[in-house]
Formats: structure tokens, sequence, C-alpha cells
């Protein structure tokens, strides 16, 4: 089957159960998206397909329609995303596992609405854990990153 | 004692090594003539050396031994060594370095020969055999306690000044210029007339000087590094999914394994049936490690489907069946013959209890609690006839060296591990079943590479949890006043526990069972605290402050139970009691940040504690609401002592997480065992604080201590108990147990 990921076509050949997270990770070597609960609990597989935030382990390749996004693709080191730029402005990352998803859940709500309330980042952020607990940079760091969204 | 800590404030010289095209610079280890456990596998004359510097034609790399969970350490050491060595982060490399019995931990040999030896005497000399085996085996290099910023403050500093002197040395060999007319900047030496050398250029003839030892480190006035925000040395690879970790990493020719345990935490396989998974995609064989089987396929989820396959049969685990039981024993534990340790008895207890006819008394208790770090736990491990080689995220190398070469049948020392990059630890990888595993699928499988993922339901059920605990508290007050606080805790000693997977036994008291609550800055006329060692229960480990991690909450809300009877203020009668200086002003700086002054009123309160623990005075005020949706914690300000606060962000970052992490767990985390199989498996049942329950953090750093001190542990302990604080002034409601969650619901 062909799916699109960062803008690159891909050929696999996969059952069609598998998760999308398990195809990124293990079939196309893209491992910026992480594995960290398999059940959509925690978000840490969190990408975008067709600009939603969805969780790439409850998503069985078969059944994906659209263009994906990773965080490889969302952004690189030398061409930064918005909320990127934000998360190393503010030195969001510990241990920096959970940061793939926090970023692409976080890139999801800012391009659906720039100039969120702290109440609509909470909402938005929630499914995404951290167990490092860095919750207080996250939240400057998508207000800084909302700003910059705006002004663009 | 003594003799140990005259060691590590002296004893190390920086010397170098030529190496390939280059030099590097490091702490020799001398062999003197007393006794050190650290130094027995060290000959007459003998020295090692330990380098933190290696400079050659590519360039300047810092070595950074001690491992990095999210915490920061890399770049806090690489700092360290910049600050004298003169360069700047982002043109060095960093390498964890090989694992070697050189990169000992001081400042946790300390620790641990605290733990060892509370009474001294016999007790000293029986902990002291019991420190150099465990030391001999791990070479101490090992990452924990908040040690890291301790244990290298000078050592690294150090380094890199010798480092930076030599080379000054050896531009001036080159140039004819003096020495004391040359200066360092940004990896370059600088010549009088205004030219300059890269080190590199200079490495070559540096390994041929004498590195200088009377070298005066800089002034804290002079710093560029120490004490201002720092970027840390990942932070671009992390907000951009480059970074990679243990559960990223790949090598040639390498297969997937999945495991499945006994579902009875280390219970054993009595057989199994792989019929069904070898016919599954991909699958190409099913083998037994301990404890469980494992399936190996091309890919993470076909071996995780695999293993979830197989048709196991499964023996008991080897601890009781309900948490009944397990409480039960905690409370058969508080006896003479049980007593571990008593080391704070001030007045007499006993008298003051007898003589009045009001005692205060109440049991406290505290739930196993998993790590889960958010990676869930993974190793690669090769294994050929006369080598191995093991990739993992760890912060025990040396221990997988002897593991993994008992396990292949060869000398540790052909061990080659390679320490990955980790997505948290909380103490989870102070552990290495995972790599003992794989390395048992890999002797089945020589010459292929064997990387061992566990499912988070694996990983989180099978953790080796933090410590059950139990707490019986009685007290007397007087005249509005504390007089008495007779505090017991009951727990099983989580390093026995820990060191028996190790094959290590460990004598004499544990001081983990009182750590947290013997040792607390406050002076009651008559105050007890007694360990009492209950028996092994389920297998536990250490979890991020260890000890203190029950026992700061039971300490803290034991005493606002007698502040509360004696009608006084929580903070006022704290600061009434406190008794050293460093900790008072950390009370005070908590009071006036939150502007603490009684009562708040409406459905809102305010909770206060203060917990020493890795000689870091910590103190928190914590500020809940009682709404129509349950309780929503809405303010904590935190203060800590540290003595020198190394990078400001790192520090705010790592105090406002363990805060989050401490009051997560509080709120709503257990791990209970039915029949030794664990109740919780993933997030929806152990789940942590989220996004939307995270209240503003404030914090202050203080640095009145002449003594440098970790941060990584220090802000759990008291989190806990500020958070009952508040919850009973807001409510009225007094809890006593943890999970607080089966008691009140929270917003």
């Amino acid at each position: 089957m062909k799916l699109t990921v960062d803008g690159k076509i891909h050929e696999v050949d996969v059952e069609p159960d598998m998760p999308l997270l398990w195809v990124l990770r293990d079939e196309l070597g893209i491992t910026g998206v992480k594995y960290g609960c398999g059940i959509a609990q925690c978000g840490a597989c969190t990408v975008h397909v067709d600009g939603y935030a969805i969780r790439s382990c409850q998503q069985p390749v078969g059944d994906l329609e659209g263009e994906v996004t990773t965080i490889n693709g969302l952004g690189t080191p030398d061409a930064l995303h918005a909320v990127q730029a934000a998360w190393i402005e503010h030195q969001v990352a510990q241990c920096g596992y959970c940061q793939s998803g926090q970023i692409m859940s976080a890139a999801a709500l800012l391009a659906e609405n720039p100039n969120p309330s702290d109440e609509d980042i909470d909402d938005a952020m929630s499914g995404n854990l951290c167990r490092c607990g860095t919750y207080p940079r996250i939240r400057e760091a998508v207000k800084t990153a909302a700003r910059t969204v705006r002004s663009a | 004692m003594g003799r140990l800590k005259t060691f590590t404030r002296r004893a190390f010289l920086i010397g170098s090594v030529a190496v390939a095209g280059g030099v590097a610079f490091g702490a020799y280890m001398v062999n003197k003539p007393h006794a050190n456990p650290l130094l027995d596998n060290l000959g007459d004359g003998e020295a090692a050396l330990t380098p933190y510097v290696r400079i050659d034609a590519d360039g300047v790399t810092l070595i950074t031994p001690r491992a990095d969970k999210g915490q920061g350490a890399y770049s806090v050491q690489a700092a360290l060594i910049a600050e004298e060595l003169d360069v700047e982060l982002d043109q060095v490399k960093i390498d964890p370095g090989p694992p070697s019995p050189a990169y000992w931990n001081t400042a946790l040999a300390d620790e641990a020969a605290t733990f060892m030896a509370p009474g001294g005497g016999v007790g000293e000399s029986i902990a002291y055999g019991a420190l150099s085996a465990v030391m001999k085996t791990i070479g101490m290099q090992i990452t924990g306690g908040s040690t890291t910023v301790p244990d290298g403050f000078v050592k690294l500093r150090q380094a890199g000044a010798v480092a930076r002197e030599t080379l000054k040395l050896a531009a001036a060999q080159k140039t004819g210029a003096a020495a004391s007319e040359l200066r360092t900047e940004a990896g370059r030496v600088l010549l009088p007339d205004g030219s300059s050398l890269a080190y590199a250029e200079l490495a070559p003839i540096a390994a041929t000087i004498d590195p200088p030892q009377d070298i005066q480190l800089r002034a804290p006035s002079e710093w560029r590094l120490i004490g201002k925000p720092m970027q840390r040395v990942d932070i671009v690879a992390k907000s951009t999914g480059t970074q990679s970790y243990g559960i990223d990493h790949k090598v040639d020719g390498m297969v997937h394994a999945a495991i499945k345990l006994n579902p009875a935490q280390i219970g054993p396989l009595i057989g199994f049936d792989a019929g069904e998974a070898l016919k599954m995609r991909g699958v190409s064989k099913v083998v037994a490690v301990t404890g469980g089987v494992a399936a190996i396929a091309d890919n993470t989820w076909r071996a995780f489907q695999a293993a979830e396959a197989v048709e196991a049969e499964w023996g008991p685990a080897p601890f009781p069946a309900t948490m009944d039981e397990h409480w039960q024993a905690l409370a058969d534990s508080f006896t003479e013959d049980a007593l571990d340790s008593r080391k704070r008895d001030d007045g007499d207890v006993e008298i003051s209890i007898a003589e009045t006819g009001e005692i205060i008394s109440a049991e406290y208790r505290a739930p196993y609690l998993a790590h889960a770090p958010l990676e869930p736990i993974s190793a690669i491990v090769r294994v050929d006839d006369d080598r191995a080689e093991v990739w993992t995220g760890t912060q025990i190398p040396r221990f997988i060296q002897n593991n993994v070469g008992k396990i292949a049948g060869i000398d540790p020392e052909k061990v080659t591990v390679h320490a990955l990059y980790m997505g948290g630890s909380f103490g989870h990888r102070l552990e290495d079943e995972v790599v003992k595993q794989a390395a048992e699928i890999a002797v089945q499988m020589k010459g292929t590479p064997v990387k061992l993922t566990y499912s988070r339901e694996q990983d989180m059920s099978h953790d080796f949890t933090r410590q059950i605990a139990m707490a019986q508290l009685r007290g007397v007050v007087r005249d509005g006043k504390v007089e008495t606080y007779d505090l017991g805790i009951a727990m099983p000693s989580v390093v026995v526990s820990q060191m028996s997977r190790q094959g290590l036994s460990v004598p004499g008291p544990d001081s983990q069972i009182v750590a947290g609550a013997w040792d607390q800055p406050f002076t009651i006329p008559n105050q007890r605290v007694t360990g009492y060692r209950a028996p092994e229960l389920a297998p536990i480990s250490s979890w991020r402050s260890v000890g203190a991690s029950s026992n700061g909450f039971f300490y803290n809300a034991g005493l606002d139970e007698l502040i509360h009877a004696a009608g006084a203020d929580p903070m006022e009668e704290r600061l009434r009691l406190c008794s050293n200086p460093e900790a008072r002003k950390v009370l005070e700086a908590v009071a006036e940040m939150s502007g603490w002054d009684g009562v708040l009123g409406d459905g809102r309160g305010r909770g206060v504690a203060l917990t020493q623990s890795f000689g870091v005075h910590c103190a928190e005020v914590i500020e809940v609401s009682n709404t129509e949706y349950g309780i929503r914690i809405d303010k904590v300000w935190v203060a800590a002592e540290v003595g020198t606060v190394v990078d400001p962000v790192n520090f705010d970052n790592l105090v406002k997480g363990g805060v989050v992490f401490a009051l997560g767990h509080a709120m709503n985390c257990e791990i209970t065992y039915t029949d030794g199989i664990a109740d919780q498996s993933n997030f929806d049942s152990f789940q942590g604080m989220r996004m939307y329950q995270c209240p503003t953090i404030e914090v202050r750093g203080l640095e009145n201590g002449d003594r440098v001190l970790g941060i990584g542990e220090p802000p759990v302990p008291p989190a806990a108990a500020a958070l009952a604080g508040a919850i009973f002034a807001a409510t009225g409601t007094r809890l006593r147990e943890m999970p607080f969650s089966k008691f009140v619901d929270f917003a």
C-alpha cells in the first residue's frame, strides 16, 4: 500500500491492521514519532493527518486516509516550525520523549486557533502526558508560538 | 567516613595521557596508603586516569560519565568543564564515555557510606565491607542520589582548568611566547600578537607536557557559564524529533524481540506453547527467558503481537496474594524485633506520653508506585563467542557489564556498553532486567544483535516499584505548641531488594527506611523516629527520592496533625520549631513568596511542608480550591537551598517537574497486586498529572549554603504533605493515605 508521509510517497508491504505508529517507526525509519502507551493515553505518537492531530498508535494503516505529517516533517533544526522555535526558546524538554507529540498537538491547535485561551490550551494538550512534568513550560511555549503564528 | 571524605576532597590529581592524534585530561586516582575500598583494584604505585577532556584532530570532546535521563546531566557536566576550559558548548562533542571503574561517584559513595553506617562502631565496619563489595562491583559509576552536580562540581572544573593551562604551555613551547601572556577563549589560545591557535593544533604538544597541578579555580565572580541561563546541549534535537533514544537505536542485522513475562511478578515460567505465535507473519523464533518467553520478529509490533499470542503456564509470585496481606505485614512490623534504626531520640517520648492524658495518634500509608518513564525500556545485545556488545539507556553500566558477561560466559571487560539517551528514568534504569533478558535471548542467537523492547504493559506491570510504606505517629501538644512527636515507619528495605537482583547482600540497617524523617531540621522537646524493617514483599526499587518519597509525606503530615491539635499555624509553628538557619531561610522564602497569612476561606486552603533530602532543604506551599468538580490545585511556591544554582533554567524546570511528578502520583497513582499480578498496566489506570490539572509554580533557588547540591530529587518529598495540608485547610478532610483520589475528587 501507498502512503504519503512528510511530503514523500512510500510503498509499504504490511498488514492493514498494523498501527501507523509502527509503520512510521519500523518500516519507514521515522523515529521522531514515539511509542509510549499503544492505547492513545499518552499522546507521544501524535502526528497530523491532513492537518488534524491523531494518535498514530490507534490508526490502522489500512484505514488511513490523508497525508501524514510527523515531527520530522513539521520542521527541521535548520528550518524550525514556530512551535519548535518556541520549545527551544523556553527550554521545554527534560527527557524530551513526549515532546514530539506535545509539539504536534500544539501545532494542530494553533493551525486551527492562533489565539487560544488558557482553557483552549489545556483542552488541546491534556491528552499528552509528560512524566517529567514540563507542563508549565509547555503552556508558555504554546503562547509564544501563538504570537509568532499570529504575526506571520 | 572521615577517611573517605578526606580522600574525596583531596586525592584527585588532574593528569593527561597521549591518545591517537591528541591528548586526554582527567582525574588520576592515586593509590593512597590508607585503606579505601574505591581503590582496592589498584596495585601499589598504580594510577588510573579518568578522562573528562579529549582533544584530537577532530576537536574537543567533553566526557560526561553521569547518565542523562532527562535531567540535563550532559549539559551540566559539560558546562562545568567548559567553564574553565574556555570552550563554547556548541563547539564541542559530548560523549558519555565507556563504562569504567574510574568514573567513581564520590558523592554517592559518601551518601552510601552514610546510609550503611548510621551508628559507627561495629555497624560501620560491617557496612564498610558491604560498601566495598558494592563499589568493587559497579566501580561506583552510577547516576543517582541527586549527585551529578555535587560529584562533579570541583572535579570537572579542575579537569577543564588543568587542560587549559597545559594547552597554554603547549602554545608557549610552540611559539616562544611566555605562558603568562597567553589567554584562552572559545577553544583557542590567544597569542600576544593577536593571532591564535586552536586547541586541536596544540594537542600533540600538550600530550608531552606534565600538566601543572597548582591551578586556582576561577572565583564565582569570574564565571561566564555557571549561574547563568544555558541552552541545553540537546534542546534542538529534542524539539525537532531528531534526538535518538535507546528505543530508536538500530544496529545492522538486528532482530526485534518482545517479551511476555509471568503476569505474577517475578513468578517462574513452567511451560509454553508457541504454535500460534510462530505462524504469525515475520515471526522467526520464540525462546524462553527467566520468568517469561520472548518472541523474535522482523518488526517491533509483530514481536509484540507474537509475544501476546504465546500460551504459557506460570508459577505463582513469591509474595502475598492480596494487598490486605501486604498492609498487614507492615502493620505487624512495628515491633522490637523488626526495629531497624532509631537514629533520632530526643528528650523522652515515653515519659511525655505516659504523663499526658491526651495522645494524638494516626496511621499513614504510601502505596507501591511504578516509575513509568515515558520511553519504555529496551536494550540491544549482541553476543559473540568471546565478546558482547550492549546498547541501552542505563544508570548502571558497570552492573550491566558484569551481568551480560555472566550470561554470555565471558569476561565482563569483554562486554562493551554503549550508553544511549533515555526518555526518563526516575530510578527505573537503576535496574537492568531488560538487558539481562536481551542477553539471554542473544546467547541463543549468537552473532545476531537482538533488540528487546518492552510494551508499556510489560514495563509497568513488571516494574520494580517504589516501596510500600506505613507510618504510625503519636504526639503530645501543650500550651499551643508541639511537645512530643513519636514517628515509627515500616517498609521493606529498598536497597536489599534492589541489590539482591545484582547478587549482593547488604547487611546492617537501611537508613532509607527513615530518610526524610529522622534528619529533619525541627527541634521538638521529645522527638523520636524509628525505622522498622518489614519483610520483603513485592520486589521494590529506588523511585525518585527513594525513602524520602514516602517519608516526607509521613513526617510533615504527622507534624501538621500535631500543629493542628495545638491550635497553631502550620507555617508559624514550623518556623518556631526550625532549628537550622538554612532551613529557616527556605521556610521564610516560601512564606514570603506565597504571602502566607493564615486562613484563606471560601473553600480555599494552603498547606506547607519542608523536607531535607539529599542534603537539600526544600519547602513548598500549595494552595487549593474546593470546586464543584473537586479539588483544584491552584498554586505552588517552592524554595530550595542548593549552595550554587549551576543553570537557573534547568534548575527551575527540574523543580517544577519534581513538583508535578510528586503531586500527580499523590493524587491518583498506585500499583496494587492481586495474586501477584499488577492491577495497573498502562496510563489509563496510572495517570499522574495532566496539563489541565497543573498549577502555576513559582520557584526560588537559595544559595546560602557552602555545599553545592543536586536538585533532581529534593522537590518530590514535601509535595504530597503540602497538598494534604491544603486539602485539610480547604475541606477539613485529613488525608492519611496516598493516592488521595481514593478519598477526594480532583478537578
